[in-house]
């Protein structure tokens, strides 16, 4: 084959040219929406307004970011917020949806696909829905909370979550964690499927039971799903966080700015708040800055981690 | 599917006779973030401008209110926004005169008939050029139910020893919260907080514009009492207001659930739709008997001329009409609670509107504390002091550390 292919060359250039043609709608695509928008913002990040007239200042839009007060303040705490937003997704969301997969995967388990669709269903719906349902719930005024607590005996726990300094990000997180604990669900429970039937036959023929079988067979087999999982709460936490703070919370994050990540940050920036007027420039520079966080991290995963992850072929 | 032919091609003869029909007038837009006045606009304000111009037609399109700020810099950047533009007051509308998107109509006759107090919202600092017909105002000050207040045997209160009487004597019988206010969304509790009841402490325009000289700061005890009254309102507010937001306090009050509300003038037509019971509408309270009081009367909205319209004509003629007696009357009692700025005697046919605008005679009228100039620092000072405010009231500030702050955001930008 190869030497039939290297011997006459028309088919060859033929076959470059086909590449092209399926190539180019992809990367049409992503320059125009993804590529051209990415390079303009960083572009934008460069220049400030003087007299209603973009200047070019080099890097001291980021100097700003991280030297006056103002910004830094806001920059750091969004920062910090988001970093314990991906922690508390790690240490419950994926648990959970791992632990939730492995039951389901279980062939003797009756009503599996119910429990998949019951899982999944809070993701697929809106999150402003989700916001108001959550608010709802856990409404001082209107909530069932306060009521179910009290028949409980545990009335006096209760508290306002949402409006609290001290709750407010973890009861965030745990409702974002609520509804979207199917994706990873999902992922793992597929990767699961996966692990060949010959493998773990072995391993009980070896004297495994289903726990050992879980930890010793199972868990190496799907690593990179669990990379993949934790790469995508990653770029999740930092991107998709917005939504959910933003109704639940609005767009100044309270209470005195607890709950504001990169995204409520960034999204003040630009468009400004209420009397606060927006900064095109600081807000092209707060979306640059979160560019580069999520492309260090991708990248240590990329380099650090999947290189070193081994794929066992069935 | 046979009637689709005819059908298209009688819709295509239409339009374009219609077309032929507009093409004598002049076609003006109006750009708004008053998305729930549309019928108002549609229906009374501007056939009666039609009507007497029969030359020029006027659409009103506004935009959704978050989003207007954002879209309407856009469309004017790309030169497709509307030729009239309704103007936010202070900072906003300055911003967008500076940046040469406002026309001056310091010259536009009919613009005597507005205080300067109105004008100062849409003028340059100098006070040398105008760019929007102050339209309407709010006032702040306290809605409460007139069934509870008969039921509990209590009386409107007029100064701040009666207020707290009434609330307390409100607590004490338990069949009502109170007072109807969050901190959820923080910003009530800075607008229909601190900047209600604190020009009672500072004032009013002599506070306000002793901070605009550099002669006062939040700092000063008259200022700080403001945050330190939000502390004592922290009793009085049902359980959880933490995490209470706006339309929580607002249904809280239009269910009859809680007996005294902090607002402005803008519920007036909401609640008088939803509430069941009799609603009716107090002034901030004294600091005591032989003080005055003090009302924000606060200038709301205004409307200008687009600087690069192509109907410079039409919309200084339209911007003409909005001075004139018959806009204020028509605009005052479609929508209650929006006061026209205007000096014409106005007949307030709304029972509710008119206890609020009998306030005016009642007290000194003052505006938001941080609007004019003071909100130009980072963060901006009329959204700090939600924050503040909101922080004082969920107990993790004081009073003092809030003044305090207040006051080191001034002081890093701001030379009298």
């Amino acid at each position: 084959m190869t030497q039939a292919a290297s011997t006459s060359t028309p088919p060859r250039a033929r076959r470059r040219w086909y590449i092209l043609v399926f190539l180019a709608p992809a990367t049409l695509i992503y320059t125009v929406f993804a590529i051209y928008p990415i390079f303009e913002s960083l572009r934008l990040s460069l220049y400030t307004a003087q007299e209603n007239q973009p200047v070019f200042v080099g890097l001291a839009n980021y100097a700003k970011l991280l030297g006056e007060p103002y910004w830094a303040d806001q920059f750091w705490n969004a920062f910090k917020n988001n970093i314990q937003l991906f922690l508390l997704h790690m240490l419950i969301q994926n648990p959970i949806a791992l632990a939730l997969a492995a039951l389901l995967s279980i062939p003797t388990l009756k009503g599996a696909a119910t429990y998949r669709t019951i899982f999944f269903l809070p993701t697929l719906l809106s999150v402003v829905v989700v916001g108001f349902i959550w608010q709802l719930i856990l409404s001082p005024l209107w909530g069932v909370t306060p009521d179910a607590m009290k028949a409980l005996g545990i009335g006096n726990l209760f508290r306002p979550w949402l409006g609290l300094e001290s709750s407010a990000l973890v009861t965030v997180t745990l409702i974002s964690i609520w509804q979207y604990v199917g994706i990873p669900l999902m992922l793992f429970y597929a990767a699961l499927l996966n692990v060949p039937e010959e493998t773990i036959e072995a391993a009980r023929i070896d004297g495994l039971n289903g726990w050992w079988i879980f930890w010793k067979v199972k868990l190496p087999l799907i690593l990179p799903t669990l990379g993949l999982v934790a790469i995508l709460t990653y770029i999740g936490n930092f991107t998709a966080s917005f939504d959910i703070i933003y109704s639940l919370q609005g767009g100044m994050a309270g209470p005195n700015f607890s709950t504001d990540v990169m995204g409520t940050f960034l999204f003040r920036s630009f468009f400004g708040f209420q009397a606060q007027l927006g900064d095109e420039y600081m807000g092209a520079t707060v979306a640059s800055a979160l560019f580069f966080i999520i492309l260090v991290g991708v990248g240590c995963y990329l380099f650090g981690v999947q290189r070193r992850l081994q794929r066992y072929d069935s | 599917m046979r009637g689709f032919v005819p059908r298209t091609v009688a819709l295509a003869v239409g339009l374009c006779l219609s077309g032929i029909a507009l093409a004598d007038k002049t076609v003006i837009t109006i750009e708004s973030w008053r998305a729930e006045d549309q019928a108002i606009w549609d229906g009374l304000i501007l056939p009666a401008f039609e009507a007497e111009h029969p030359d020029i037609d006027v659409q009103f399109k506004p935009t959704t209110a978050t989003e207007y700020n954002a879209a309407l810099n856009a469309r004017l950047a790309g030169g497709t926004a509307g030729d009239i533009i309704t103007c936010r007051p202070f900072d906003n509308a300055l911003a967008m005169y500076d940046a040469g998107n406002l026309a001056d109509i310091k010259d536009l006759p009919g613009l005597e008939n507005f205080s300067d107090v109105a004008k100062s919202a849409w003028s340059t600092d100098a006070g040398d050029a105008t760019f929007c017909v102050p339209m309407a105002s709010v006032i702040h000050g306290f809605m409460y139910n007139k069934d509870a207040f008969a039921e509990l045997g209590l009386e409107v209160p007029a100064t701040e020893a009666d207020f707290y009487a009434v609330l307390d004597a409100i607590k004490e019988d338990g069949s009502y919260i109170p007072m109807a206010m969050g901190t959820k969304d923080q910003w009530e509790a800075a607008t229909m907080g601190y900047t209600n009841i604190g020009p009672t402490y500072w004032g009013g325009e002599e506070g306000r514009l002793a901070l605009l000289s550099g002669d006062a700061k939040f700092t000063d005890e008259a200022f700080v009492e403001g945050f330190r009254q939000m502390e004592k309102w922290i009793p009085y507010l049902g359980n959880g207001y933490q995490a209470q937001s706006y339309t929580d306090s607002q249904n809280l009050f239009t269910l009859g659930r809680a007996a005294i509300y902090p607002t402005g003038s803008w519920e007036i037509t909401g609640f008088q739709e939803n509430a069941d019971f009799e609603l009716g509408a107090f002034a901030p309270p004294a600091k005591d008997a032989d003080s005055s009081c003090y009302i924000s009367d606060h200038t709301d909205i205004g409307i200008g001329m687009n600087a690069a319209t192509k109907n410079k004509d039409a919309a200084r003629a339209f911007l003409e009409w909005t001075t004139s007696a018959e806009f204020a009357g028509l605009l005052t009692n479609a929508a209650p609670g929006f006061f026209s700025l205007a000096s014409h005697d106005i007949t307030v046919e709304n029972e509710l509107a008119k206890e609020f605008i009998a306030m005016r005679g009642e007290c000194e009228p003052t505006i938001r504390v941080a609007h004019q100039i003071l909100s130009r620092g980072e963060p901006a000072l009329g959204n700090h002091l939600w924050t503040l405010t909101a922080n004082v009231i969920n107990g993790s500030m004081s009073a003092a550390e809030a003044a305090a702050d207040a006051q080191a955001n001034v002081d890093s930008w701001y030379k009298p």
